[in-house]
């Protein structure tokens, strides 16, 4: 990509071509801009040393993560999770795939078994909330506003409102803006993420949304009661998210027929059982530890 | 859209680093972002030019050094190098890959005032 006229031959592709340029570059690069034969190294000529004519000016060498900032606010959420052993999910899909649909009747089923709480993603309104609530569950919503995604800033504050201590050893779902894009980039503390997939939106979407099904460890594949009237092929969809994600899971299940539910909901008994075991181990490792150094 | 948080979050790390470092303007930001950061490097650019107004990196350009995308093969125990993530091995065609560069998003050096 020019950084000077701001052209790209980079990431954006129309119908899988890459852009061509058809114009020409006859502005002057800027001397951090480094010509070996038809290669551009950026960064690597004179100016990397010294900027001519620019006597003030210094380099500082800061080496930051431009996520940083989200990720020290995750870790405060991920040890907030860990102190009251709060299993948080983080469900990420497309608009219209099922989550608050799947979560409400994930809720009837698990409710009296473990406390629940549910954080609401979405740009605008507090319906899905309100949808929530009225299973009996402490729901919070969060309006993004312009935002496209749920950050670990907000996930915070919205615990804040929720009274963790409250919640100890249950289940914590954040219902993530539906966005199949940028929910993935933002770590909110979470033990998993988990995508969920219609099979009303086509089964090539794990290829054409992979960074998602990269950072999911789940993918439920959800409305699979409408599969007779549909020619969406499972196995090619599974095989898809494989590709993206060799070890990702993948469960069936449609939410309004309740087909596959129980196991969804076992593997949620199970992955909040395996996080608390885990938690323990590690504090007997600490306490012997510790009881070496009396 | 995203990339509008991220160039707050490059404003942010300039801003908290100007104390530190002592300067007051910054002139030029070099990034370093992978080829699987899922990061559209020319809206970064907009954006960062929009959020910019009004503070110390007004005017401040973005220069992005681009990484290869690497993954580690489970079959063939070798490191190739990948586009996508949802490319196949180039040895074996094996999909089995672990990706191991190519998705950071880092603020590598500024030149300040």
């Amino acid at each position: 990509m020019c950084t000077v006229c701001g052209c790209s031959d980079g990431n954006v592709k129309i119908e899988g071509h890459h852009h061509d340029h058809d114009h020409h570059h006859d502005h002057e690069h800027h001397d951090h801009v480094h010509h070996d034969g038809q290669d551009i190294h950026f960064g690597q000529g004179p100016a990397h040393a010294h900027v001519t004519g620019l006597s003030q000016s210094r380099m500082v060498q800061i080496e930051q993560d431009i996520l940083g900032k989200n990720d020290q606010y995750a870790m405060i959420n991920r040890s907030r999770f860990k102190a009251e052993s709060l299993f948080a999910l983080n469900l990420v899909s497309s608009p219209g795939s099922g989550k608050t649909t799947l979560l409400t009747e994930t809720i009837q089923r698990l409710k009296g078994s473990r406390p629940i709480a549910v954080i609401e993603g979405d740009q605008q309104t507090a319906n899905d909330a309100d949808r929530i609530r009225a299973t009996g569950v402490s729901a919070v919503q969060v309006n993004t506003g312009k935002g496209c995604h749920l950050d670990a800033h907000m996930v915070g504050h919205a615990l804040d409102n929720l009274a963790s201590e409250t919640l100890a050893g249950g289940y914590l779902f954040i219902e993530n803006v539906g966005n199949l894009v940028c929910p993935a980039a933002f770590d909110l503390g979470e033990a998993h993420k988990v995508a969920i997939l219609s099979v009303t939106e086509g089964e090539d979407k794990p290829l054409k949304y992979p960074d998602m099904f990269h950072a999911a460890d789940l993918m439920i594949l959800n409305k699979t009661d409408l599969l007779p009237h549909l020619d969406f092929d499972v196995e090619q969809c599974i095989a898809y998210a494989r590709q993206v994600n060799p070890e990702i899971q993948v469960i069936q299940l449609s939410a309004r027929s309740g087909e596959g539910m129980d196991e969804w909901t076992q593997w949620l008994a199970d992955k909040r059982r395996q996080m608390l075991e885990s938690h323990i181990a590690q504090l007997e490792a600490q306490t012997s530890h510790f009881r070496d150094l009396l | 859209m995203h990339e509008m948080s991220i160039a707050e979050g490059i404003v942010q790390v300039l801003e908290n680093e100007a104390a530190q470092q002592n300067y007051q303007r910054v002139k030029r930001v070099w990034l370093e972002i992978g080829p699987l950061a899922a990061i559209e490097t020319e809206s970064l650019v907009f954006c960062f030019d929009a959020v910019t107004k009004n503070t110390l990196a007004e005017g401040a350009e973005l220069v992005i050094l681009p990484t290869q995308g690497l993954a580690f093969c489970m079959q063939c125990t070798q490191t190739v190098p990948i586009k996508q993530r949802y490319d196949a091995c180039v040895n074996c065609g094996s999909y089995q890959l672990q990706v191991t560069q190519g998705d950071e998003m880092r603020i590598k050096e500024l030149e300040v005032d």
